[in-house]
């Protein structure tokens, strides 16, 4: 259906221009969901890049991009549209002077001009190019999922009072979870589903070099290998992409190019989240706990 | 049907392609895979516009429209490979190759040494070998896969109709290329030239790269094996042959070493989504009691009619554990992943003590509460537990006596019991009045058994004799039904 991209090629290195370093499956996943004007829902561990690659994507398309961010208890009123009711009340209270009618009053009050949008509508009623980006799909309700639905099969959305509101255009949609929970299998079937797990050393070290420029070569793949090797550990959380280039940053800050046990010891702070976490790292790769100043 | 017959023939798109992937969804069907109409059909439209030619991209693209779960993937992987392996042959020679004429000639010459079997090549056994470092040290891909496929065709010996599995095959070409030393070879490689520093720090995260690579290098081979036994075997014989089950589908009790690790990875997203969910059903479920005061009050701004009753939030009183296993050899598996299981899904619990047992019982919740991780503690569990009395043959009616003896006073109305075991008793009492004692005190007892349900009361078994005191008796051979039990518990 769409045509942003010529080739599975052309969309990794479109998403390259833009700094977003995609493999294969991303690339080819993008494309997919391009051609076949379908969502893609983008699950893995967090911090690997799911957002990113939602707003990498509108970047490298020039499109604009919408997000809606879930949480638990988000409704219709925040996700599709809602009525301004305090509007529409001061409406039919300056109205009652004329003695209008109460149909072309009705009709007054349900037009458009009282309509509040919200992001769902307002990606489907744009006329500039778009992308959607519903983010962390999982943390809303089941029953909520399924407001959903209607918009990610057929890009409309009924409005009762001014009837069904068909999109302009497919936009792209991506929908991220990091998988607190099963979705439902009606939304998994509407959705190309990609999965985006932590990158290989040779990706991880391309990203480095992308994302922190000043970083070397060799200290790229310093890092990469040393961060490979932490997430080989069996940890309660993995250092993540974004907390990776956090580090390289660091180690730029700090003026290191290249990484001794000291450098890690020091910093590893800035990859584990846990002290349990940054203990046993300690432990593992024999790294001494920086040295404390005795009083 | 003449007419219908031309039809058939101005089909644009390659019917053999949708033959092949007709097949294709058909084996993910029979594996477990949950394929619908849909998504078959967005398979169908997805290799219009990604040819096969680019095998990534198609893999990529298939795996986008047909596989919703990162945990079904693996099996979609060997699926594909039995499938698409011999569609394009030739691709792994395509790729985008720069190569020098030194390599290319190497190349051409490796190829013909392929295509004969690899007896009269002139590159030697050494040669190859050396190639293969030479390769790995750059990680230079596509020059791995041909080599891959060189050293299987010389180093496999595999012969057509041979009914030998591919890990036979897969173990005579890693022995032969010495897989083990490699690392070895290629860390002696990197500190010659320098790319190592001195210290046990660097050195190890060399070795891990390394290691990595020859991970690599194994799962080419492995697919080449599996391409020519396919070209042998035949697509469907294959794939019957590869069938692996879903992580959640493996048999706690016959679970390979692989399989193992697997599951134990799958254990904990699995336990938090479970308990994401249940926590949520947990608040949403209105079924509190009537709030008379609250109801009272708020019927003052109706003049005192009460008009809207108000209820009290339910506070759901979430339930105390006490888990009691079999850790005997026939079940140990299957006992160390419940307990793994009802450890990590402890924020749902409000207590969880644990016994294990064998002809002896020795309680185990402290290992669990003063190890930092599960594997631990489950380590402590095997090792330290006092779990033998008099010969550490499983004897239930003893266990049970003693449990009961010492802890039946602790049990109240929030407890509830969980027995895990085959209920294989070495033909001892059974002592089933402990049960029974149990059930009286207890909110609820269940038992958990990991024997398929046609071999319960089979032999020393004897299941019947307890399950009338108890509330519930599963059969719970994997992760699925597993969950589904300890929903079932919290739920209850």
């Amino acid at each position: 259906m769409g045509e942003r991209f010529a080739s599975v090629e052309a969309a990794g290195s479109r998403l390259r221009e833009v700094d977003y370093l995609s493999d294969s499956s991303i690339a080819g996943a993008v494309f997919l969901a391009d051609r076949l004007g379908k969502p893609i829902l983008v699950e893995g561990p967090a911090g690997v890049g799911k957002t990113e690659l939602a707003k990498a994507v509108a970047q490298a398309t020039g499109a604009r991009l919408i997000r809606l961010q879930c949480y638990e208890g988000l409704d219709e009123s925040k996700a599709i549209y809602e009525w301004n009711y305090k509007k529409q009340l001061l409406r039919i209270q300056a109205d009652r002077e004329h003695e209008r009618d109460w149909e072309t009053v009705e009709s007054d009050i349900f037009s458009e001009s009282f309509l509040l949008t919200r992001p769902l509508l307002e990606a489907i009623r744009a006329d500039d190019p778009v992308v959607l980006l519903i983010d962390e799909v999982d943390r809303v309700e089941i029953e909520t999922e399924a407001l959903l639905l209607e918009v990610l099969s057929d890009f409309q959305v009924s409005i009762p009072e001014l009837g069904t509101i068909e999109g302009r255009q497919i936009p792209l949609v991506f929908l991220t979870s990091n998988n607190t929970r099963e979705l439902s299998e009606a939304l998994k079937r509407r959705c190309l589903f990609l999965h985006i797990d932590y990158p290989d050393i040779e990706r991880e070290k391309e990203i480095v070099r992308v994302r922190v420029p000043e970083v070397d070569s060799a200290l790229a793949g310093q890092i990469a290998k040393v961060v490979n090797s932490i997430r080989n550990l069996d940890l309660k959380k993995s250092p993540s992409i974004s907390e990776t280039i956090d580090w390289a940053r660091t180690l730029v800050f700090l003026g290191r190019n290249e990484i001794t046990p000291e450098t890690l010891g020091d910093t590893l702070h800035v990859l584990l989240k846990y002290q349990s976490d940054i203990a046993k790292a300690r432990k593992e790769l024999g790294v001494d706990a920086p040295a404390v100043v005795k009083k | 049907m003449r007419s219908g017959r031309a039809e058939v023939t101005v089909l644009p798109a390659e019917p053999h392609m949708l033959d092949v992937l007709q097949g294709f969804v058909h084996e993910l069907r029979t594996a477990g895979l949950p394929v619908s109409m849909t998504e078959n059909l967005d398979a169908m439209r997805a290799v219009e516009y990604v040819p096969i030619d680019d095998r990534e991209a198609f893999k990529a693209a298939l795996g986008a429209t047909l596989v919703k779960n990162a945990g079904h993937y693996r099996v979609f992987e060997t699926v594909f490979e039995v499938f698409f392996s011999m569609f394009s042959p030739g691709v792994n020679e395509e790729g985008e190759l720069e190569l020098d004429a030194d390599a290319q000639a190497n190349f051409d010459e490796l190829r013909a040494a392929m295509d004969q079997g690899g007896a009269m090549s002139q590159v030697s056994n050494e040669e190859l070998a050396q190639m293969l470092l030479d390769a790995l040290m750059r990680m230079d891909q596509n020059e791995m896969r041909m080599l891959a496929g060189a050293a299987v065709a010389r180093f496999a010996g595999m012969e057509p109709g041979r009914p030998v599995g591919g890990a036979y095959y897969l173990y005579r070409t890693l022995r032969q290329l010495d897989a083990d030393g490699l690392v070895n070879k290629m860390m002696a490689r990197a500190q010659e030239s320098d790319q190592i520093g001195d210290g046990a720090f660097d050195e190890r995260l060399a070795r891990e790269d390394f290691e990595g690579r020859l991970k690599v290098l194994k799962e080419m081979i492995e697919a080449e094996i599996r391409r020519r036994l396919v070209a042998d075997r035949g697509v469907d014989a294959m794939a019957r042959t590869l069938r692996k089950p879903l992580p959640e589908d493996v048999d706690f009790m016959h679970a390979s070493r692989d399989e193992m690790q697997l599951l134990q990875r799958a254990i904990y997203p699995l336990t938090r989504a479970l308990a994401a969910r249940l926590a949520q059903r947990r608040r949403h479920r209105r079924q509190g009691h009537l709030d008379f005061r609250q109801t009272v009050r708020h019927s003052m701004s109706y003049g005192g009619v009460p008009v809207e009753p108000r209820f009290k939030r339910p506070r759901p009183s979430k339930p105390e554990i006490m888990v009691v296993a079999d850790i005997s050899g026939s079940v140990a598996s299957f006992a160390r992943f419940t307990l793994q299981f009802v450890y990590a899904m402890q924020s749902e619990f409000s207590k969880v003590r644990s016994w294990v047992f064998i002809d002896g019982i020795d309680e185990v919740t402290r290992f669990f509460d003063e190890s930092q991780e599960l594997g631990e503690a489950i380590q402590r569990v095997n090792t330290e537990a006092d779990v033998v009395w008099v010969d550490g043959h499983s004897d239930y009616g003893h266990a049970f006596e003693v449990w009961h003896e010492r802890h039946i006073r602790e049990v109240t109305k929030k407890s509830s019991v969980i027995l895990l075991g085959d209920a294989r008793n070495n033909y001892h009492a059974s002592q089933a009045w402990t049960v029974a004692e149990m059930q009286k005190r207890a909110r609820k007892v269940f038992w958990l058994d990991p024997e398929p349900r046609g071999y319960w009361d089979t032999g020393d078994s004897i299941v019947s004799e307890y399950a009338p005191y108890c509330d519930g008796v599963y059969e719970v051979r994997n992760l699925r039904q597993l969950q589904k039990f300890v929903a079932d518990v919290v739920e209850a």
